[in-house]
């Protein structure tokens, strides 16, 4: 007897309120769920022990699902190749041809590379292995923009690891199991990736939105992107190296600066997974925090992050004077803390056209050797990565003397001479410097220069004084740098107000 | 006992259970990464059929649940914030309960009509809650093409409907 033939046949439960109660209480746990989710912060806790089995259980339904497409592209792509063998052969051909000639180009493009990384001392980003895998599902709505993957922590996946088809960056890992893993691809409405135009290196965030191309977002540059600008990884924050092939930019319907994904060229079947934790296991902490010595470097950019332990210029009055403005000199950059025996004193700022933020109480090594002028445009220069700016914070005062040259044009100083007055090549014997020259004590962004009188006199109206004659006793380091000590003579000025006594800055 | 009370009995497996797994295996069916001429497929979401069909047939405590189920089961395989679909289908069937006795056998384009403005509904409310998780607005053509596509399944709906709606008479 079933229930409804019993007793209570007669009683009407009001089912409509009844279902609308069910609805309400589906409603409160729905949204109690919503608001508990954490997916957003891209945590390794955060995706959860449900999702991660969930994961794992449907990967082997989906890849049994995708595995038939695999074959039946598989064969499409056979007869297709059956049909179009010879227009394909003759494309071939043309593309082989200008290969060859890429080929030669970038054989001599990274014979010249590697040699100024050599001279520059570069630090190199070493190779990041990779894992490859095959993508099993796809999820692609608006809302929600992700893909499993068949390799997860067992092949050593980790959540945060960059995704990159054939054509170009996909994703990231969100989230692992033992076997599959999802990765949230660029197009997902929680993706921010930082990238930037390849041309101008003007740096962007590149936001999905649930579209098929998502937006750059926050663009920094002076100039406008052009469409087709080549987007790639910025590293910015280290969460992503730097330079993988994003895609290329494009005007939205919407006027909005927009990206077409390198990756969308063709579907995303197999991928390889870059085990990139992020940008510290790209250098070793230890050995960027050591002391350097002249030696070591060799006349390279010194390292960006060195101890800040330096002493305060020796005020020598007139030596400034004598000096050329900034820009000119061009001396591998002394570690700071060393070789001060092969230096002469340093001099107090002069008054030539250095930065605003100047600070003539900025400690400067007492020294530099000098080396070999390069243009402001040289290749050096511009190959200069970023991170070789603090040396020319750190460049010393009126550290370089050389003789019988005329005062060149302020123009040259600055910042850009950083990659100038490093670029000195390692085993080069040191030319004649082609102007007597004193860079004004830059500032340090770990020295308390703000409170610093800044120079008042700009450095073109500086009495250009013979330069004096290096004199003192030369010494060759190990890398083939001759330095010598140098004695800077009285100045036939007054010097300007001499900065404070020589203390220790702050580190 | 007389036809009266009861009409016949409906079948849980015919009318719950059926189009709930048929739900499941079409969002994995869809989930496979396949290209058509190159052009990426919309995903529509299959949920919203029986939502609106069970909704349409018979008021019901257990649909409810389902659709919070079916609801986090698209959540968790299509990796997105968990509670969104369930909050979105929720909504959409709250709205087809409270608006039957008004639509109940109005004609097939109206009933069509309608199951657009709850796929709107469901959408939009998708489209608000993601606003408001994410603080970011989503594409806007993207969603509209995701809403079109799930309109176009009315078809499925109208023949669970069609099969079920006379099933019990009580809640003609």
């Amino acid at each position: 007897m079933s229930f409804r033939d019993g007793p209570f046949s007669d009683i009407k439960v009001p089912l409509t309120w009844a279902a609308g109660g069910a609805v309400l209480l589906a409603l409160i746990a729905a949204i109690v769920l919503l608001m508990s989710d954490r997916r957003e912060t891209l945590e390794e806790q955060a995706y959860g022990q449900i999702r991660a089995t969930a994961d794992s259980i449907q990967a082997p339904v989906s890849g049994a699902l995708s595995a038939p497409v695999g074959w039946f592209r598989g064969g499409i792509a056979g007869v297709r190749g059956y049909f179009f063998a010879v227009s394909d052969n003759r494309r071939l051909r043309a593309e082989n041809k200008e290969l060859r000639q890429a080929t030669d180009a970038l054989a001599a493009e990274r014979d010249v590379n590697d040699r100024l990384r050599a001279l520059l001392k570069l630090r190199t980003e070493p190779p990041i292995p990779m894992v490859s895998g095959r993508s099993i599902t796809d999820a692609r709505g608006p809302f929600a923009n992700s893909r499993l993957i068949n390799v997860g922590r067992d092949a050593g996946l980790k959540v945060g690891y960059p995704v990159m088809s054939e054509n170009g960056l996909v994703g990231r890992v969100v989230g692992v199991s033992g076997s599959v893993s999802r990765v949230l691809l660029l197009t997902d409405i929680a993706s921010r990736t930082p990238v930037m135009i390849d041309r101008n290196n003007a740096r962007a965030i590149l936001s999905g939105d649930g579209g098929p191309n998502p937006k750059l977002d926050y663009m920094r540059s002076r100039e406008q992107p052009k469409v087709g600008d080549k987007l790639v990884t910025s590293g910015d924050g280290g969460v992503m190296p730097r330079g993988l092939p994003v895609g290329v930019v494009v005007k939205g319907a919407d006027g909005a600066w927009r990206a077409q994904l390198s990756s969308d060229r063709a579907p995303i079947d197999f991928v390889r997974i870059l085990k990139f934790d992020d940008f510290s296991q790209l250098a070793v902490e230890q050995e960027l925090s050591a002391p350097v010595t002249p030696e070591q470097m060799g006349g390279a950019i010194p390292q960006p992050v060195i101890p800040l332990k330096v002493v305060a210029p020796q005020p020598a009055p007139g030596a400034a004077l004598k000096a050329a403005p900034a820009g000119t000199l061009v001396a591998p950059a002394p570690p700071l803390k060393a070789a001060p025996t092969l230096t002469p004193k340093a001099a107090p700022a002069p008054k030539t056209a250095a930065p605003k933020t100047a600070a003539p109480q900025t400690p400067a090594p007492k020294a530099a050797p000098a080396a070999a002028k390069l243009p402001s445009t040289s290749p050096i220069a511009k190959s200069a990565p970023p991170t070789a700016a603090p040396a020319v914070k750190t460049a010393p005062a009126g550290t370089a003397a050389a003789p019988k040259a005329p005062a060149p044009t302020p123009a040259a100083s600055g910042p850009r001479t950083a990659p100038i007055t490093s670029s000195a090549p390692k085993g080069v014997p040191v030319p004649p410097a082609r102007a007597p020259a004193a860079v004004a004590p830059a500032p340090s962004a770990t020295l308390p220069a703000a409170k610093a009188p800044t120079p008042q006199t700009p450095a073109p109206k500086t009495p250009v004084a013979k330069a004096p004659a290096i004199k003192g006793p030369t010494t060759k380091s190990a890398a083939g740098i001759t330095y010598r000590k140098v004695q800077t003579p009285a100045p036939k000025t007054p010097a300007p107000k001499a900065p404070p006594p020589p203390e220790e800055a702050p580190e | 006992m007389s036809g009266f009370q009861a009409g016949r009995m409906l079948d849980p497996w015919g009318w719950i259970w059926a189009p709930f797994a048929s739900c499941i295996f079409a969002a994995i069916l869809v989930a496979v990464p396949i290209r058509l001429f190159g052009l990426r497929l919309p995903e529509p979401i299959f949920a919203l059929v029986p939502a609106f069909a069970w909704a349409v047939i018979r008021p019901s405590i257990l649909p409810p649940f389902l659709l919070l189920g079916l609801g986090l089961f698209l959540d968790i395989f299509r990796g997105g914030p968990l509670g969104l679909w369930p909050t979105g289908l929720l909504v959409a069937y709250g709205f087809v309960l409270a608006t039957r006795p008004m639509m109940i056998g109005q004609s097939r384009p109206m009933m069509w009509a309608w199951f657009g403005v709850c796929c709107f509904i469901c959408v939009g409310t998708a489209y608000l809650l993601t606003m408001l998780d994410a603080l970011v607005t989503p594409n806007l053509l993207a969603t509209f093409w995701q809403l079109l596509v799930t309109v176009l399944l009315y078809p499925f709906a109208h023949r669970l409907i069609a099969r079920y709606e006379d099933a019990d008479v009580r809640f003609r």
